[in-house]
């Protein structure tokens, strides 16, 4: 009984958080809000009006807003903690693959978090076509961050990790560059420092949990951003999505959230028919997909209005399927 | 030590081979230097620039530096087990050559983790390996098994060498100070007293017993690396006793190769007979025959099962625009041809032989290849890539720089050690009176003449 209003509290203190955090996050568009209630900025008294998603405008106070820059005011997580994780919580993914029409703020927002140049994405959207009669649909592909994980199994120096938290982590300065996680990796998650990442960054204190500035000569891969769940907010892909098709939470106490909605995990993976990608692969991955069925959008949509550079990456898939 | 008739003259004709270093061996030496000095200067780009500067990328992410790093450890192995199943079984014809197998052994265990190395991001970490080793890693497995494997082999190499140390020390040869002092030292006092003797015996033989399953461990580890994997075309259950066969096959070829060359650089027809060749032939068609049933064995499963993935990788392998043309290469000219060139009596001879097995040593370079990359570029999960580098492997500059120069680098071991050490060993021509008759028996006698 204890525990059971223990995890009650924890799942109302955390949809809590979750949703205002993800609310005013997503308010505010590009940039992003922090709303953290142990670490309030002092009120400048400057009202700032913003159009909420659902298109109703909302005014804050201008303190909250924190111009894309969530490494400046992240809590930083002692590199023991980081391959810890936190205590309690066993975090859970699921991607509604109806809703996704490719708009890839996701992808940019990604991109933007973790100061990564235009053709390095830790978060890819593939075409995916199941079968010759079948539907393609668009696939938005994270890190699977796997209970069984192949390249936390292949690491010679432990510097990729499983936390008990579930997140599959990767610390850029342990990692000695041999790729053997990148080879192990069925889903193709990892990508390599081929080149010196030149970044803009200033960040002093480096952990796995900030998977940033990135290292030359290492791996790196889509974290699910630790370093803003310590702060009580989502993970950037998240927030950014106009559809909600990113849901994260907390398997412990069985809820995820898309910004909008806050739902039962169980419910939702058995309302919606809920499964995971490849499950005969044994990985055990944290990451659900709910079947393209009843679509928001056709799948033209998203290959349409793209620039012709994105477009080139999915011409062959798009036209096998003509 | 006193030397018999036989021995003797097997010294006396290779003496000069140890005394100076002709003009033939600088040129080489400088030639295959040169390689290393261009390989050298590729290693300086990629530790400097990154290893953006390779043709390697976030799909393909080992290339032909892993291909050489299979290719060369796989001779070594080869070369272990040869060495350990003449020696163990006394096989009289075995003595001349057992040699240049150990030598092929300890060089290729020497070249071929450089190129392990060259995969590796961050050379600055290298000691991670050992301050952070992680037990449950293939990769770990094979750091603790090759260098178990390098102690094995080059003590295997060296007790069989201490005799001969003890000749050249005794020979009076016309050499500098410093050599005559190192072939003391190494001789380790070894005068033929029969305890030294005895001592010597057993160690061989405790070695020779340990260095064959050693082998065949360390090279189904390395197998390993990719079976482990979840990828298709690797994840197979026969992976160990493929990669161990067909690191005795190609090893059977090189030392064919290695057995030509200084046949004709230093005029050894009466050590490396025509018989030699034959019964090398005969030994690496078995293999081939051999090593052709796992082949055949992997795609036919694969072929038939066809799984989504499995014939991904299959319809690569066998399509002519993809790897279809390599793929015939491989399996004829690395599977076919040997065995026809062997069984065939008209070409069974020492010429075709040899050009048989160097053109199988080529196949099975391509095969490694065939291995390797055409799995690296069938992912589970489309890839949907515009960079067409991503999509499809090509190997630039420092990755054909750096396998030249690892080619260079093992000539050069073989050059520097045939400077030092005689290429037949000369006392180990010795034991049984019966050995030695028969192994006189195998040579043109009236061609032997002190150089």
């Amino acid at each position: 009984m204890k525990q059971e209003e223990i995890n009650d509290k924890g799942r109302r203190d955390f949809i809590k958080t979750a949703a205002i955090a993800t609310v005013a996050a997503t308010a505010c568009g590009s940039l992003a809000c922090s709303c953290s209630s142990k670490h309030e900025p002092p009120k400048t008294g400057e009202k700032v009006k913003l159009l909420s998603q659902d298109g109703e405008i909302v005014e804050i106070d201008s303190s909250h807003l924190d111009h894309g820059n969530h490494m400046t005011m992240a809590v930083k997580a002692s590199k023991k903690q980081a391959r810890e994780g936190i205590p309690g919580r066993k975090f859970v993914m699921v991607i509604d693959l109806a809703r996704c029409k490719n708009a890839r703020k996701c992808v940019s927002a990604c991109q933007k978090m973790h100061h990564l140049p235009e053709d390095k994405e830790w978060l890819t959207i593939k075409l995916m076509q199941d079968s010759d009669k079948g539907s393609p649909y668009w696939f938005p592909k994270t890190c699977f961050h796997c209970d069984n994980p192949p390249c936390v199994k292949v690491c010679p120096v432990d510097a990729t990790f499983k936390r008990q938290d579930g997140l599959v982590l990767i610390d850029n300065e342990r990692c000695i560059g041999c790729k053997f996680c990148m080879a192990a990796c069925p889903y193709s998650t990892r990508v390599f420092n081929w080149n010196e990442p030149h970044q803009d960054v200033s960040i002093a204190n480096y952990t796995p949990e900030t998977s940033t500035p990135s290292k030359i000569g290492t791996v790196e891969k889509c974290d699910f951003c630790p370093d803003m769940i310590r702060q009580g907010l989502l993970p950037d892909c998240v927030t950014a999505c106009p559809n909600g098709v990113f849901y994260f939470g907390d398997e412990n106490e069985d809820a995820v959230t898309n910004g909008d909605e806050t739902v039962s995990l169980s419910q939702l993976l058995k309302d919606r028919g809920g499964y995971r990608f490849m499950e005969e692969l044994g990985t055990q991955p944290r990451l659900y997909y709910l079947p393209p069925k009843d679509r928001l959008f056709p799948v033209e949509r998203g290959y349409e209005s793209l620039p012709e550079k994105t477009k080139e990456k999915y011409k062959e898939a798009m036209e096998k399927k003509k | 030590m006193e030397l018999n008739t036989f021995q003797q003259q097997a010294f006396d004709y290779q003496r000069p081979h140890i005394e100076k270093f002709g003009k033939r061996a600088w040129f080489w030496t400088i030639f295959y230097l040169l390689w290393i000095v261009l390989g050298g200067y590729a290693l300086y780009r990629q530790m400097t620039k990154g290893h953006g500067i390779t043709g390697m990328r976030d799909n393909v992410v080992w290339g032909l530096y892993i291909v050489n790093f299979i290719f060369f450890i796989g001779i070594s192995y080869a070369g272990a087990i040869i060495a350990g199943l003449l020696h163990l079984f006394k096989v009289p014809w075995g003595k001349p050559i057992i040699r240049l197998a150990q030598m092929m052994t300890i060089i290729s265990v020497v070249v071929g983790p450089i190129f392990i190395l060259l995969c590796i991001g961050r050379l600055d970490r290298l000691h991670y390996l050992f301050i952070y080793a992680r037990l449950q890693s293939p990769l770990t497995w094979d750091v603790v098994a090759v260098l178990t494997y390098f102690a094995g082999s080059v003590l295997f190499l060296y007790m069989a060498l201490i005799k001969d140390f003890s000749v050249y020390r005794d020979a009076k040869l016309n050499i500098p100070k410093w050599k005559q002092k190192l072939y003391t030292a190494l001789s380790l006092g070894y005068r033929g007293a029969a305890s030294q003797k005895r001592h010597l015996i057993i160690s061989q033989n405790l070695l020779a017993i340990i260095i064959i399953p050693l082998s065949i461990i360390v090279s189904s580890i390395l197998s390993w690396v990719f079976g482990m994997t979840l990828r298709p075309g690797w994840h197979s259950t026969i992976f160990g006793p493929y990669f161990v066969l067909g690191a005795l096959y190609s090893g059977c070829g090189v030392l064919i190769v290695a057995m030509w060359v200084y046949r004709k650089m230093y005029k050894l027809d009466d050590y490396f007979t025509d018989r030699h060749f034959t019964y090398l032939g005969y030994i690496m068609m078995v293999l081939a025959a051999g090593y052709g049933y796992f082949t055949f064995s992997e795609y036919f499963t694969s072929w038939f099962g066809s799984e989504k993935w499995d014939s991904e990788v299959i319809n690569k392998l066998f399509n002519p625009a993809q790897y279809g043309w390599w793929t015939l290469f491989a399996n004829v000219a690395g599977i076919i041809l040997p065995i026809a060139i062997v069984a065939i009596p008209q070409t069974r001879k020492t010429g075709p032989i040899t050009l048989v097995a160097f053109i199988m040593v080529i196949a099975l370079w391509v095969k490694r290849y065939l291995i390797i990359v055409p799995t690296l570029e069938s992912p589970l999960i489309p890839m949907q890539d515009t960079r067409h580098e991503y999509i499809k492997y090509s190997a630039r500059w420092p990755e054909w720089a750096l396998t030249f120069a690892g080619i260079a680098t093992f000539m050069l071991f073989f050059t520097l050690i045939s400077k030092f050490v005689t290429v037949v060993p000369v006392s180990g021509l010795e034991d049984t009176k019966n050995n030695r008759e028969h192994a006189m028996g195998l040579l043109k006698k009236e061609k032997i003449q002190p150089a």
